[in-house]
Formats: C-alpha cells, structure tokens, sequence
C-alpha cells in the first residue's frame, strides 16, 4: 500500500494512553484462552476487517474487533448480545471465506535451504491467512540465516490441524524489490519453507 | 453534575464496545478476578524498553555478553531475567559505523515486548508498515534519524517467529559510565532503528 503520508511519530509513549485499551488487550487473551484460538486465526480475524474500518481505527480497536469476533464465532457471545449491551452496531470483521485447510499435508522437518542458497519466493495469491507479504511473492533472495522450525500460519489460521516447517530469513535487494534504483538498503524477510519455490 | 461544574465525558462507541464485552465474558466466567488489572499492570510496569536498555548496557561493557547476544539472543536476554510471550526467538542485529539495521511489521505489529514492551502507535499505523520497506532511507531522515549518505541500511520485517532487537552504537563521550548509567542512555526508538544515540 502506499500513498500513506507521514508516520505520527512520538518519542515517548505510554503502554495505553486510554484505559479502554488495557482492558481491551485483556480481554483478547480471554477470549484467545477461552476458545484456544491459534496466533494464524487470531491474526486473521483482524485481516478480515471491513477495510475501512481498519484503515480508521487503531490497534487496540483491532484487538477488540478480533476478540469480539472470536467470541462470537466460537460461542462465547452472540452478535446480538454484543449490539444490545453496547447500545448501538457493533462491527465485527467479516467472514472467513477461504475453504478449511482439510489436510495438513506432511511436515518438513529438514531446512532445504542452508545460508547463502538463492531461493525464490512463490507466486500465488490466497483469500485466507498468510504470512508471506505479497511485496516479496514471485521475487529473488539470499538466505541470511535458518531459523527453528515452527507451525504454519496458513494451516493453523483455517483447521485444527497443524502442519509445521523451517523458516528462514531470505535478504532482498530493495533496488530488485522496487525497481527504483535504491542503493545500499537490503530489506529481510522471514518466510516459511513452503513459502519458496 | 460535579461541584465545579463539569461531568466526565460520555463513554465513546468504541468504550461502549469494550465494556458490553467485558461484561458478557464476566457474565460467562472468563475473566478471573483481578486479571484485568494484572495485565494492565504488566504491561505499564514490568516490561518496556528499560529492559532492553539493560541488555544494551551489558554488551557495550561486557565483549564475551555482546558475544553470546549477536550468537542466541534468545539466551543471553534470557540470562538478565526477561523472555515471554514475544520474546521466546529473539535475533539481536548490531549497528556499527557502515550498518543500520532497522525493524518493521508489515503485516501487522510484531515487536519483542520482553525487552521493549508494547510497540508505540506509529510503529503499528500503516504508513511505518508501508514506507519502511519501500523507503528506508527517505523514512529514517523524516523521522529523524541521519545516516551517512553511504551508510547500508539492513531493513528486518518480523514476518515469521523471530523477533529483533537492534544493538545501537554506543555514542562517544560514555567511556566513564556505569552499566546503569549507560542503559539511561539507550532510547527505546535507538533499539528499533529509528534513532541514533
């Protein structure tokens, strides 16, 4: 996305600067323990935000539109109980509309790639939860280091099952990125094993 | 009505919002006694970038400390007392005379809250997210932050599991300073990327 204008910078700042946002943040680690939400689903839930809403609000409005969305789809609240003690709408994020992941498919336990391999990032293009950034899809990298080997966000976000692989951290040349001639600045980003070619 | 003549402002729809689900998971017996304010506790006093400037502090002193934390930050952050939830694989990278190293989310906020607490707003707001892989160097001279013009800016987006703390340069004139004194040196913005000490 860009177009954005300047960062709202500030160098000192409170953990909360209201106390509905404290109380908000509380109550997305109930409702994540309640409903034993994973970090995929729960990340979802805040991509799945009308746009606008998202684009306007802050993160601790984010936080609580997870964590009421959550609630409603896992039972704990209905929508309308929600509308009825707030007194007015209560916008929750919309829903999911990839397909459940249905099978895991195999665990990588080995990294295929070691430091210093040229990989390739994947190009594809999904209605669910991912962590690989679109920026990066399609383009060249350098691994700079292999990481542990952890649960796979795209998995875990839509099924109970889990599928878990390496990650690495793959070094882009911003000029490659951007296509803009940048020089000196490498942009690292953190991928899953199935995230690359 | 108060005495002086003012009442406290209505509750805005988003403290409406906070509260109406508040009350239905207290309803519901999802939030123990008191753990609203523990969370809020926490987050206010026990974990914030005073953390991490320890863990600065100790390595401009300590060569084999700096050793250990460029190697398994994870451990050698572990080793002063902090770690948890966004803490649990930590990558420390060191800035020098021709490196700056600077961290971003582009997906959403991720940030080391063990040694830096919760992420200041701007870092959440979309325009950091975007502009900071797009633009590092024009970003980093509008916040503040002036390079040398052939400085190599190194960009982490903490896309996966790792979360970064950056190692800033120790400034001049320090050589007499305790480790306490030291870490009252280090900025918050100093171990994200976005200041110089």
């Amino acid at each position: 996305m860009q177009g954005l204008g300047a960062v709202a910078y500030s160098a000192a700042e409170p953990a909360f600067h209201e106390s509905w946002q404290a109380v908000a943040r509380a109550l997305l680690m109930a409702v994540t323990e309640a409903a034993d939400v994973s970090g995929g689903e729960f990340r979802h839930a805040i991509e799945r935000m009308e746009p606008g809403h998202y684009l306007t609000s802050d993160y601790y409005e984010h936080w609580l539109t997870a964590a009421a969305t959550l609630a409603v789809e896992h039972g704990l609240v209905t929508r309308a109980d929600l509308e009825a003690r707030a007194g007015g709408r209560y916008p929750l994020s919309g829903p999911v509309v990839a397909p459940p992941v249905d099978h895991a498919r195999t665990d990588v336990d080995e990294p295929r790639f070691g430091v210093g391999d040229r990989v390739q990032v994947r190009e594809w293009h999904t209605p669910g939860h991912t962590r690989c950034p679109r920026y990066v899809r399609g383009k060249k990298g350098t691994v700079v280091r292999v990481d542990g080997i952890h649960s796979v966000p795209d998995v875990e976000a839509h099924s109970t099952l889990r599928r878990t692989e390496p990650t690495y951290s793959v070094r882009f040349d911003a000029a490659e990125l951007w296509r803009d001639g940048q020089r000196g600045v490498s942009v690292h980003v953190d991928l899953w094993d199935s995230y690359l070619e | 009505m108060t005495e002086h003549g003012h009442r406290p402002a209505p509750p805005s729809p988003v403290e409406q919002r906070v509260a109406a689900l508040e009350a239905l998971l207290t309803e519901r017996g999802l939030i123990p006694d008191g753990f609203i304010e523990e969370v809020t506790r926490r987050y206010e006093s026990e974990i914030g970038p005073m953390n991490g400037a320890k863990v600065v502090a100790r390595a401009w002193l300590d060569p084999a400390y700096k050793q250990r934390l460029l190697a398994d930050g994870t451990a050698a952050i572990a080793e002063l007392g902090f770690g948890g939830p966004e803490g649990h694989h930590m990558v420390v990278v060191e800035n020098t005379a021709s490196v700056h190293n600077v961290v971003v989310c582009t997906l959403c906020s991720c940030y080391p809250w063990p040694v830096l607490g919760l992420p200041p707003a701007w870092y959440k707001d979309p325009p950091y997210r975007a502009r900071m892989v797009r633009e590092p160097r024009a970003l980093l001279a509008e916040m503040g932050c002036a390079l040398p013009g052939d400085a190599e800016i190194r960009v982490w987006d903490s896309s996966a599991e790792v979360r970064y703390l950056v190692l800033p340069q120790r400034p001049d004139g320090t050589d007499d300073m305790t480790e306490a004194e030291l870490a009252e040196v280090v900025t918050r913005d100093s171990m994200i990327g976005v200041a110089l000490l």
